[in-house]
């Protein structure tokens, strides 16, 4: 890959290596410089890197994610781009909630603050959507179907108040946050999310109950959902603290040019 | 240049390789490059991330680690035989071109590999993987400061160095393996000393 010809006889013109004239005594190893060319071919080839890289993605992502539909050994999946969820998590640990001691609740700027169960989440109306799942960090999952309640229905049901600007998630891993103003929140394509790939969401993948904003990159779909709060400004989250853009629209924002997922 | 060896050793006895420079430039890049190795992985191997956790810890030592790889080799540049190494590895002389053509053709035989302190493949594997640390790097500070280059320029940065960190893995497997593989050089690097036999054998250009 980052081989240098090795057949090509050099510019004959060029006089002797400066750092070693020739010496009387033979010196171990006279020659040519090919060490120093293999590493600055190296760093030739990283930038260019860089630049054909969106090229070279998109071709390299339509092979491996065909690959990986019909790899038995799932190796495909380590492989950059490979396909397949990553797991994140900015904790050590995260506790386990199930139907028994999950909560959900819903307050700030609200005229009726709740507490849902998951059962009652269970209860509400469901709507199911299949889209796109793109990371920040590059991975896409095609098609991918999430199932839950409206974002939107639940603020309706708490009643939001006219001061209202934002909504605030935080999630029972005890760090994670994130943030929405209140137009985006009430987009019909954000859900609290209760089962994903048409199974229960698993704890790895932030069950009982994840955020999923569909048109947005997926760290905003927080894991482990356990608080709504309306709010009058909006916070920036976990990752947006550390650099992320606050409005992750896919392909629109973070610097990436990723195909739109909403 | 190597120091100029003083009284011929007799057959049997050791001759020294490595000096206290080049050793420890060795043993503090391999810590820092196993550091980003191991946190690369618990950042990236789904199985990993699930045990570890704790992402921005490990981003931050992943960063910090990779930030350090090159300091070991640019302190070692006061040292003189630090540096006369770095010549014998950049120059490659028309015996490097008999062993590589050896072995392209898998052909183990002595005769057909001759070699100076370094072989020709030692010589090709340090300076690709310093090119590509410095790959590494470079792209890795581009995702670390994102207001370091152009907001597009990320996106390539992350693929070179998810691909890269890759290809760096196999590489540095092969490096590993082929040490494991001969107790000898790695003697060399630990203590400095290689016996007299094993240098003619592996290095016979190499006059120590």
């Amino acid at each position: 890959m980052h081989s240098e010809p090795p057949g090509d006889p050099g510019p004959p013109e060029r006089p002797g290596p400066p750092e070693e004239p020739e010496s009387p005594g033979p010196p171990e190893e006279p020659g040519r410089p090919v060490g120093r060319r293999v590493f600055l071919a190296t760093l030739g080839l990283g930038a260019l890197g860089v630049a054909a890289a969106p090229t070279l993605q998109r071709g390299l992502e339509d092979f491996l994610g065909a690959a990986s539909g019909h790899d038995p050994t799932g190796l495909t999946g380590l492989l950059p781009n490979g396909g397949g969820f990553r797991y994140y998590s900015v904790t050590g640990s995260v506790p386990r909630r199930d139907a028994t001691d999950y909560r959900l609740t819903v307050d700030g700027l609200v005229d009726r603050p709740t507490t849902y169960t998951l059962a009652g989440l269970r209860g509400m109306p469901q709507t199911r959507m299949v889209r796109d799942v793109q990371c920040v960090t590059g991975w896409r999952v095609p098609r991918t179907p999430f199932q839950g309640v409206r974002l939107s229905r639940l603020l309706d049901a708490a009643g939001v108040r006219p001061s209202a600007k934002a909504v605030r998630f935080t999630c029972f891993d005890g760090a994670y946050s994130e943030s929405l103003t209140l137009a985006q929140a009430r987009r019909p394509d954000v859900l609290v999310a209760l089962r994903m790939r048409d199974a229960d969401i698993g704890h790895d993948h932030g069950g009982p109950v994840r955020l999923y904003v569909a048109p947005m990159y997926f760290y905003k779909s927080a894991k482990w959902l356990s608080g709504i709060t309306v709010t009058d400004a909006v916070r920036p989250g976990y990752w947006e603290e550390r650099g992320y853009d606050v409005d992750a629209w896919v392909g629109r924002s973070n610097g990436r040019g990723d195909d739109p997922t909403g | 240049m190597t120091p100029p060896a003083s009284a011929p050793a007799p057959p049997g006895a050791d001759v020294r390789r490595f000096g206290p420079a080049q050793r420890r430039v060795h043993r503090a890049t391999a810590v820092l490059m196993g550091i980003c190795v191991v946190t690369a992985a618990c950042l990236y191997v789904p199985q990993l991330a699930v045990l570890v956790g704790r992402r921005d810890l490990v981003v931050r030592l992943h960063e910090w680690a990779g930030l350090a790889l090159p300091v070991p080799v640019l302190l070692g540049l006061v040292s003189r035989a630090f540096r006369a190494d770095l010549r014998l590895l950049d120059r490659f002389g028309p015996h490097d071109r008999v062993w590589l053509r050896a072995a392209l053709r898998r052909d183990r035989r002595r005769s057909s590999r001759p070699a100076g302190k370094f072989n020709a493949g030692q010589k090709i594997y340090a300076a690709w993987i310093a090119g590509a640390a410095l790959v590494m790097l470079g792209t890795g500070l581009m995702m670390w400061f994102t207001r370091l280059a152009p907001l597009v320029w990320r996106t390539g940065a992350t693929f070179v160095h998810d691909w890269l960190a890759l290809t760096v893995g196999v590489v540095l497997a092969g490096h590993i393996g082929m040490a494991l593989g001969d107790p000898e050089a790695r003697r060399g690097l630990r203590t400095g000393r290689v016996g007299r036999e094993w240098a003619k054998r592996e290095h016979p250009l190499w006059r120590p």
